[in-house]
């Protein structure tokens, strides 16, 4: 069949296993891409011609701002698969996401506000990009106490994947806040379809500081998704097996 | 895919798409509110009502900042290069405010028509480049606003 990886990947002890052999090397490369990242953003690229080195916060809060968005669709997506195909580590995966996102939407909006500060003159605007991922951050805390509150693990499944569902409209709204409408934050310099408006320079190591914050969140969803799969499949017998190992 | 499944993956997808005609219904209604700040043209169009407060948003006109000498009363033209709103303001400036920069301003029209700002923060645009490269194109170009400070009459030389 040509399903079967599907089905496969729908099996507890198997994801377990993937998970357990992959996530060292997502950890390994992603360690290896932000030194990187970090050398070449903090010392080869040139300081900027009007923000100077102030610029270079850009190298966390990009990065930060695009996973917050990935990480909710990722989590949506997994949810939705959990509902219609009634798939435990579908729901799995996505509770193992809600707090990897909430991380980074925090990062996003602290170094956001630490460079808006100098560079607008405000830490805090009610502008259209601000106020809806100040919103997605609201959504990961909500998914995650609507998780807590529920005792039963698949009634809070469910529940909490409806919500997942629902707060994905917020995340084109993020992406396309600052043209639709007025804003004080910038238009996208590298998320666009046009040639990216910056230095290349400057740009490559965006790029890699990007690939490094992706690398981290897989490595991390599939420790998190490891403890997840534990916690459910507790009185499994598979479990003994894997741990004796 | 089995019935139930199928019937499952419409409800979820049905779902989706209830949220986000409501979703764009509402942003779609509250458009005038969801806005940051108003252009000039928007402001001609008389889109605010006199008196109200509001924030406006364009770009410092070349040549138009004055500021009088041992005050910090500054006046520029802000632009959106179809019409032009006089701008004053009598606080410190943010270290990004430039002229051909963008700006954001809070404040109000008087009667004039001169809008009185409380507020005025510096609009970064996209745009990201070694300073190297700016002053290339600068030589290029002619004129840049990569290093049009705002000078004239500033407190430091004023008085």
């Amino acid at each position: 069949m040509t399903f079967t990886w599907f089905h496969r990947l729908g099996s507890p002890p198997y994801v377990y296993g993937l998970a357990q052999r992959l996530a060292p090397w997502c950890a390994g490369s992603a360690l290896l891409l932000l030194l990187a990242g970090l050398w070449g953003g903090l010392v080869l690229a040139p300081p900027d011609y009007q923000q100077g080195d102030g610029f270079r916060i850009i190298y966390v809060h990009a990065p930060s701002a695009w996973l917050s968005l990935m990480v909710y669709t990722t989590m949506a997506l997994a949810a939705a698969v959990g509902l219609i195909w009634r798939i435990k580590v579908a729901h799995a995966a996505a509770a193992a996401c809600a707090p990897i996102g909430a991380s980074f939407t925090a990062a996003a909006l602290v170094t956001g506000a630490l460079w808006g500060r100098p560079m607008w003159g405000t830490y805090w605007q009610w502008d259209p990009r601000l106020t809806s991922e100040l919103i997605l951050f609201f959504l990961y805390l909500g998914y995650m106490g609507l998780r807590a509150s529920i005792e039963d693990t698949q009634r809070a499944d469910r529940a909490s994947a409806v919500l997942a569902v629902v707060g994905v409209v917020n995340v084109p709204v993020i992406h396309y806040s600052v043209t639709w409408w007025n804003s004080l934050h910038q238009a996208p310099s590298v998320m666009r379809l046009a040639k990216p408006t910056m230095a290349t320079s400057m740009l490559v190591p965006l790029l890699i500081m990007l690939l490094a914050f992706t690398l981290f969140f897989v490595a991390m969803l599939l420790v998190r998704l490891q403890a997840e799969i534990l916690r459910r499949e507790r009185a499994s017998t598979w479990i003994r097996e894997a741990l004796k190992r | 895919m089995t019935p139930t499944r199928r019937r499952r993956l419409i409800l979820v997808l049905g779902i989706l798409a209830g949220v986000s005609i409501a979703g764009a219904l509402a942003l779609n209604a509250f458009r005038r509110d969801v806005t940051f700040f108003f252009d000039p043209t928007q402001v001609a169009q008389g889109q605010v009502k006199p008196g109200q407060a509001f924030r406006l948003g364009g770009m410092v006109k070349e040549g138009s900042f004055t500021r009088q000498p041992g005050s910090l009363e500054a006046h520029f033209v802000v632009t959106d290069f179809a019409h032009e709103v006089t701008v004053s303001y009598a606080q410190v400036l943010p270290d990004l405010f430039r002229e051909g920069a963008g700006v954001v301003a809070h404040g109000h029209l008087d009667r004039s028509g001169t809008f009185v700002a409380d507020e005025v923060l510096a609009k970064h645009d996209e745009k990201y480049m070694p300073p190297e490269v700016a002053r290339s194109l600068k030589r290029r170009h002619g004129e840049s606003r990569a290093d049009t400070n705002p000078p004239a009459g500033s407190p430091a030389s004023g008085s």
